[in-house]
């Protein structure tokens, strides 16, 4: 390789600062969409390279469910005041508590699809014009049809058949009043990307993501965390295993893997010999064919 | 835990972005989805997913075509609506594909995604031979300056794999394409994305042909050279002024480099004040560099207090690109609104924006014939024109052919918002 040709993890590396920085540049009142997840870690410390020696110049924007893992909000917080960055947290109960949201019933009751309604309340109550965002064009068949500068509507909705043409690397976040861009830097990193730069920047991530015991039970080829709040079938019964998080959602939705990877090296190892998706383990994309497309339209993240 | 995947290897790869172009049944996603098969890519649960799938139209084997299947509108419809991406690696490189429909607003799509490529994919159907909707694409691919076009003679199997089949659809080809590009980097594989012929494995169907799969071609194609590294340029994004006690003074300049190498001490002129000075450093989070090219993102201080933002250019000192307000472009008209002679539209080049008019319309061409009407003075969806912009501000720029980055804009509708229109400078 000539040495003035940037190896694939550095171009993308380059890709999302150019992209977060036409943020910066674009938009009077961004956010970065935090979920405690690896994607958005990833994402603030793309971040804090984009804006060195300043600070990021956005806010965090958690939107909590209730159902969260507390490793997630211990690690959230901590990394807020690490970076500096000012956190906020948008309430799932909250949007119950107010009748802004009902909660789902039954044994797949999950508040996923509820967190919409607390983002587009919390993207309008602070007047946000633009919500950066950890999604991946590899992940699911919908967002692969995604642009880095995604235009929602006054309600928050995306619509798929009329996208803006996103040339070069300009992108275009001309927009009304009401109306709020959705942006993802990280769109073409797949999941293996994003591992092989938390190996190689030596990125913190919550001990979820690493092999732990923990009680869990067995739900349609899916192992999920025992918590009050889920529901359990009569068949079904709690076991304590070795898992870790291959995702990190809701605990609702969060499938866990059997796994003894304790390192991110093992976990790369592990993914690389893996034969399913990543998604594949999201109880939340089980429900249809279009389940990420419905709740993108809807104005999910 | 047994290490038998490589991240020193991985972290090697090169990325290389190509696109596809194909009329609606010349398998361009069978194509596509046999990438993605043959070279593992598929997952167990997606590959689950098409069985189920295929099974369920009626189909007895695997329908390929169904890994890049992606809205529900599109499945029931059977057809692509707008550009997805898809990804796969092998050993060499990492690849992104950019997978543009073959039938309704196709050159706007296709000018979408070939305008980040590094090598499109123009699919042949072998039955067909060389077609209207060939010279679209081969077009297409020119005006955008995708430094590598591969022809894919597909079908193969259909015409009992017989060499003269290929060699006059080449002959075809290569006839069309001297005369719009005579200098461009052009590779023939005859396919069969269906049996998989010549895609991934070598066929044994073809021993006539020994010029390497299309998987071969796209891990070693060279890509080094596709950027512009002669002239030095470096957009202003954006000033990093980060006003705290350890930094009080500081103030960066963020970018991504456009064209040619960075260094230290290299004395520059910023635009658009035509100031020289000099470069003190090139920041990151981990540490100063002495080298910067493109597509780095970086940020660059100078020794001199000069006025200069968003919109502005760092570039070498006695290299500077052209001035003017007075552009002339070829565009791609994207929108179902016709372009208005003499209207006003928003302007994006590089970082900066400005306003124009539309002021004279040159001739709008049939990209199949290369017939240029210049009595046509009405541009619709999908018509590619040359046109003459007059710019509120002067735009600092180069020849598309030159650079990509410095030599393109876009049109924005003021009105709606909308991006209207892609123009390569001349």
């Amino acid at each position: 390789m000539d040495n003035y040709q940037l190896t694939h993890l550095k171009e993308l590396e380059s890709e999302a600062i150019y992209v977060l920085r036409e943020v910066a540049a674009q938009f009077e009142r961004p956010v970065l969409l935090f979920s405690g997840g690896k994607d958005s870690i990833v994402l603030v410390h793309l971040s804090r390279k984009a804006f060195f020696p300043a600070k990021i110049p956005f806010p965090l924007l958690h939107i909590d469910t209730g159902h969260n893992f507390p490793e997630t909000l211990e690690f959230r917080d901590q990394l807020a005041r690490s970076v500096n960055a000012r956190l906020l947290v948008g309430s799932v109960q909250d949007s119950i508590d107010k009748g802004r949201a009902v909660e789902e019933q039954g044994i797949n009751a999950s508040r996923n699809v509820l967190q919409t309604v607390t983002l587009l309340d919390a993207i309008e109550a602070n007047k946000f014009d633009a919500a950066i965002g950890g999604a991946r064009r590899d992940e699911e068949k919908a967002r692969a049809k995604e642009r880095f500068f995604s235009h929602r509507d006054e309600f928050g909705q995306w619509d798929p058949k009329n996208q803006r043409p996103e040339l070069w690397y300009m992108f275009n976040g001309k927009k009304r009043m009401g109306e709020h861009f959705r942006v993802f830097p990280i769109s073409n990193w797949t999941e293996m990307d994003v591992w092989q730069y938390i190996l190689a920047e030596n990125i913190d991530l919550p001990s979820i993501y690493f092999t732990h015991e923990r009680d869990v039970f067995y739900r349609d080829g899916i192992w999920l965390a025992a918590a009050p709040f889920m529901e359990m079938k009569p068949s079904e019964k709690i076991e304590y295993r070795r898992v870790r998080c291959r995702t990190v959602g809701d605990i609702s939705c969060t499938g866990l893997t059997l796994s003894s990877a304790d390192t991110v090296e093992d976990i790369i190892q592990e993914i690389a010999a893996t034969r399913v998706t990543e998604r594949g383990g999201r109880y939340d994309d089980k429900r249809s064919e279009a389940a990420m497309e419905d709740r993108k339209k809807e104005g999910y993240f | 835990m047994e290490r038998t995947f490589s991240s020193k290897a991985y972290l090697d790869m090169e990325l290389l972005r190509f696109t596809t172009a194909g009329s609606v049944d010349d398998g361009k996603s069978t194509l596509i989805g046999r990438l993605l098969y043959d070279s593992k890519s598929i997952f167990e649960d997606q590959l689950d997913a098409v069985k189920r799938a295929s099974i369920q139209k009626g189909g007895e084997h695997i329908n390929l075509a169904l890994f890049t299947d992606g809205l529900r509108a599109e499945r029931e419809q059977g057809i692509t609506i707008d550009v997805a991406y898809r990804y796969f690696a092998t050993p060499h490189r990492k690849f992104i594909i950019a997978d543009t429909p073959g039938h309704i607003q196709y050159t706007r799509n296709m000018v979408t995604g070939a305008s980040t490529a590094n090598a499109a994919i123009v699919l042949i159907d072998a039955r067909n031979g060389v077609i209207e909707q060939t010279h679209r694409h081969a077009f297409i691919a020119s005006l955008l300056g995708i430094p590598h076009i591969i022809v894919c003679i597909n079908k193969m199997d259909l015409m009992d794999f017989r060499e003269e089949v290929y060699s006059s659809i080449k002959n075809d080809f290569q006839a069309f394409a001297s005369q719009i590009f005579p200098n461009q980097d052009m590779r023939f594989i005859p396919i069969s994305a269906l049996k998989g012929d010549n895609v991934v494995k070598p066929s044994i169907n073809m021993p006539w042909y020994a010029d390497g799969t299309l998987l071969h071609h796209l891990e070693t194609i060279p890509i080094s050279q596709d950027h512009d590294l002669k002239h030095q340029r470096f957009p202003v994004q954006y000033v990093i002024r980060p006003e705290s006690d350890e930094f009080h003074d500081y103030r960066g300049y963020a970018g991504r480099v456009a064209g040619g190498f960075f260094h230290p001490g290299d004395h520059v002129i910023v635009l658009p004040s035509g100031i020289e000075s000099e470069i003190t450093s090139i920041d990151t989070l981990s540490g100063p560099l002495t080298e910067a090219h493109p597509p780095m993102s970086v940020t660059l201080t100078l020794k001199d207090d000069v006025d200069l933002s968003r919109g502005g250019m760092i570039v070498g000192a006695g290299d500077v690109p052209g001035e003017s307000c007075d552009i002339a472009a070829m565009i791609c008209w994207m929108n179902p609104k016709p372009l208005q002679l003499h209207g006003k539209y928003a302007l994006r080049h590089t970082t900066k924006d400005v306003r124009c008019i539309v002021q004279d319309i040159d001739y709008v061409l049939n990209i199949s014939t290369l017939e240029k009407v210049a009595e046509n003075k009405t541009i619709r969806m999908n018509d590619i024109a040359l046109i003459r912009l007059h710019t509120t501000k002067p735009l600092f720029f180069d020849p598309y052919t030159t650079n990509r980055i410095t030599g393109s804009l876009i049109l924005i509708d003021e009105a709606t918002n909308e991006t209207v229109a892609a123009g390569m400078i001349l």
